[in-house]
């Protein structure tokens, strides 16, 4: 009871190696990423939680798809499009799939831009982005109401289990309302680059917090993830 | 404190200074506040009123159960309502709430030495919907068909069929619409929270010097982010099936000699998903209390906590390990035996770090200056009902003993007392104990040590007869008892009994509400560190707290949040700001 230790914050041992070593950085001063700003950092973390609530959708969508007794429609077919009269199995899906991924790559280049600080092709590029997320969630647009056309319903459709529909149009739905957002904050975001406002310092209308290019990055964060999401529902319920 | 801070000794500082949004008017202080600390009152001051709707419900249920046939409006169809709306608001709009959106607003910045948190905005925001959603939820008592009467747990099928309350009306579509909201406005918050913890701490404030409240709050507040999505969805899909008619989670059934148009579903699934939230929701309001009791113990024993590594990593262990015991609830709902066998062994594993805990809160209170304030006999309370609790916890833990005792009053009693009574516990220690930086006034002696006994005996004279009556076969969730030939003479006499104590530990809460607020006023003036205590939010320059905390400049960290009775010191506490040369420490190497 009498090892009394004198401390000072200024100690700075060499770390200790392995496990040690990783909790030693984790639990040091101020914060535990060092290189990773709040806004980044929250993003992450949201991230992380969205993760579970898709993980919980495609889990349930899986369990349903397991268990029922009553057959499951065939996605080539019932995804197909007839095109010069021939069938092409998953053809808008594929270029769906296509047009998401791309504006991934487009996001890309204008965090690239961002940092540079070169506003006009930051802005474009973002707007670029958001159009191409526009177009996707435009077609699927089309494809839900192909398939309302064709008689699929959240409570059933004409080729077999009910879930199918329900399904398919809660998952898409959940997964479009999540581009549909990024796409209004991709304009949002565009708009600031474009008036300067990271340059400047103009405090945010809600917020009345200065925004910086950072923002970019942490936009296209969001955006990568709902892109990742989309790989792994396209994965689950159209390849399945 | 000595006010000089030796140039060397001090790391630079990683994070600048925030900007924080400085209000301009009476409702952007007090009303669309910004301040943690303003959100924290408001989170603590909404769930305490929808917690005094859940405690007159558990009057209305214990008239019906104390004294059956005798008040002709408590419908059985009435005693279900009673029962949902009481777990549910209970333990997600008061419990989660209070802890996590009350203690976690005001304390995080302010144990971590920030200015606020890391988006007040957000933090704002997360308080409106918040509201919104318990607004939601209160709307369903006034809607067509009342609110739901489907158990706090909504099992499908029947909370969306029409024999129970409100699954044909607007009762089920309310609360599920509540949840979806409360859990969109709990995530912005968190999110705060946990990256306050992460990336806003001051200088000096390393994570293994946090105050173990900051660790419990913080690690609930990771696996509420974690766990609430499970509802979230589940909560979706059910509103799908009741709304749109999905069957997700119907099968196909026969509903009054009609075939419903469900057709395919699972009803498991939904348990499975409730409950992969339903059990970290247990650690979600027990770690908080953990923390807090940790903080109450040491400072009030003036003593420095037994093994603080040990109960960080005992906090963590517990909160992993709660996301893989909770098939342990659904043990008579049907699974593979060898589930049940490893959700059995996963959930008697948790008892492991919980007892380590146990240990260490004795062991600080070992040969301690114990002085028995209000806080700290709450906190000792906790200790002995969460004992309790926890044993029969793990009776209900083994599968052979969960089946004939569970839906008995057994179930009842043991989460009553493991997350009912000892986090309130915690809560009122809690109040006692940070009121005064609240208010800068002491809560009022006399009427805190009546609402004290009244509650901690009252509340196991509720509670211990209910093991009893569930070990005689008593079955829970029955509006009606009288003509069953379990209820012998004497578990009528004991359930009557019940409902007297309830009431009058009901009335010790009034008497609580009354000193909460008369003290704001006639209160004892506290001054800045009545409790004599090391964490920086009782080094604050103002009490109550001005907007950003700290004054000019952020306080900088020298020591852990321990330091009590160190040899050699001049007093029987160092506040964490005060430099190692000025004085010894104890704090583990």
């Amino acid at each position: 009871m009498t090892d009394t230790t004198v401390t000072h914050t200024s100690q700075m041992e060499p770390r200790p190696a392995g496990w040690r070593g990783i909790a030693a950085d984790w639990a040091s001063d101020q914060r535990a990423f060092k290189n990773v700003s709040w806004g980044k950092a929250m993003m992450w973390i949201f991230l992380l939680s969205d993760t579970f609530i898709f993980g919980c959708f495609l889990l349930s969508y899986m369990t349903a798809r397991m268990s029922t007794r009553v057959p499951w429609p065939n996605p080539s077919e019932v995804f197909a499009l007839r095109i010069g009269g021939s069938e092409i199995p998953l053809i808008l899906i594929a270029i769906m799939t296509f047009v998401l991924i791309s504006s991934s790559g487009t996001m890309a280049m204008a965090v690239n831009f961002g940092y540079r600080h070169d506003r006009r092709k930051t802005a474009i590029l973002m707007l670029l982005t958001a159009a191409l997320g526009a177009t996707f969630v435009g077609m699927q647009a089309f494809e839900w109401t192909k398939l309302i056309t064709e008689g699929v319903r959240p409570w059933g459709n004409p080729w077999g289990a009910a879930q199918f529909g329900s399904c398919f149009f809660m998952i898409t739905g959940f997964h479009g309302t999540h581009v549909t957002i990024g796409v209004i904050f991709l304009i949002i975001v565009a708009r600031k680059v474009w008036r300067g406002d990271f340059d400047t310092g103009r405090p945010g209308f809600f917020t009345s917090r200065r925004g910086r290019y950072e923002n970019v990055e942490i936009m296209g964060l969001y955006w990568h993830f709902v892109d990742l999401v989309w790989v792994f529902i396209f994965a689950f319920f159209y390849l399945w | 404190m000595v006010d000089v801070t030796p140039a060397d000794a001090v790391p630079p500082a990683e994070v600048g200074e925030v900007e924080l949004y400085h209000p301009h008017s009476w409702w952007t202080k007090y009303v669309f506040s910004q301040d943690a600390k303003v959100i924290a009152v408001q989170y603590s001051a909404t769930a305490t009123a929808i917690g005094l709707v859940a405690l007159v419900l558990s009057w209305l249920m214990r008239l019906q159960l104390g004294f059956p046939g005798t008040f002709d409006f408590i419908t059985p169809e009435a005693y279900y309502q009673f029962i949902t709306m009481h777990g549910m608001i209970m333990v997600i709009y008061l419990l989660t709430a209070l802890f996590l959106g009350g203690f976690g607003n005001y304390l995080i910045p302010l144990m971590v030495g920030a200015r606020d948190m890391v988006f007040p905005y957000v933090n704002m925001l997360s308080y409106w919907i918040y509201l919104l959603a318990v607004l939601v939820l209160v709307s369903s008592f006034f809607a067509p068909g009342g609110p739901t009467g489907a158990g706090w747990t909504l099992y499908p099928p029947q909370a969306i069929m029409s024999g129970t309350p409100g699954g044909q009306d607007w009762g089920i579509i309310l609360m599920l619409s509540s949840l979806i909201l409360f859990i969109v406005g709990f995530t912005m918050g968190g999110l705060n929270y946990v990256v306050t913890v992460l990336q806003g701490r001051t200088r000096g404030m390393t994570l293994m010097r946090l105050p173990l409240t900051v660790w419990g709050i913080f690690t609930a507040t990771v696996m509420a982010l974690l766990a609430f999505p499970a509802l979230f969805v589940a909560c979706v899909m059910m509103l799908l099936d009741r709304v749109l008619g999905t069957s997700f989670f119907m099968p196909a059934i026969v509903e009054m000699g009609e075939q419903l148009q469900h057709n395919g579903g699972s009803p498991i699934l939904f348990q499975h998903l409730f409950w992969f939230f339903g059990h970290p929701e247990v650690y979600i309001v027990a770690l908080p209390a953990f923390g807090i009791v940790s903080d109450l113990i040491s400072t009030h024993a003036r003593k420095n906590i037994f093994g603080y590594r040990m109960m960080v990593w005992a906090i963590i262990a517990i909160g992993a390990l709660s996301f893989v015991v909770w098939a342990h609830h659904m043990y008579v709902s049907g699974m593979n035996p060898y589930f049940g066998f490893f959700f059995a062994t996963t959930t008697l594993i948790i008892a492991v770090p919980t007892a380590i805990k146990v240990y260490n809160w004795v062991l600080t209170l070992w040969r301690g200056d114990i002085h028995l304030t209000i806080p700290m006999l709450f906190a000792l309370a906790f200790i002995v009902t969460f004992v309790n609790g926890g044993l029969t916890g793990l009776f209900l833990g083994n599968v052979v003993v969960d089946v004939p005792l569970s839906d008995t009053m057994f179930v009842v009693a043991h989460f009553h007392m493991v997350m009912g009574v000892a986090p309130i516990l915690v809560i009122f220690g809690a109040i006692y104990h940070w009121y005064p930086k609240v208010t800068g006034r002491m809560l009022d002696e006399t009427l805190g040590r009546f609402h004290f006994w009244v509650t901690f005996v009252g509340a196991y004279l509720i509670f211990f007869p209910m093991h009893y009556l569930g070990l005689m076969g008593v079955p829970r969730r029955y509006a009606e008892l009288t003509d069953m030939t379990i209820m012998t003479e004497s578990a009528r006499h004991l359930n009557s009994f019940i409902s007297i104590m309830a009431f009058i530990v009901g009335f010790a809460q009034m008497v609580f509400l009354f000193n909460l607020i008369w003290s704001i006023r006639h209160g004892r003036e506290a001054g800045g560190n009545p409790w004599r205590a090391t964490t920086l939010e009782w080094q604050t320059p103002q009490t109550p707290p001005e907007h950003g905390n700290f004054g000019k400049e952020l306080p900088i960290v020298y020591r852990w949040a321990y330091d009590y009775s160190v040899p050699g010191a001049k007093e029987d506490f160092i506040p964490q700001n005060v430099p190692g040369d000025f004085a010894p420490s104890r704090e583990p190497a």
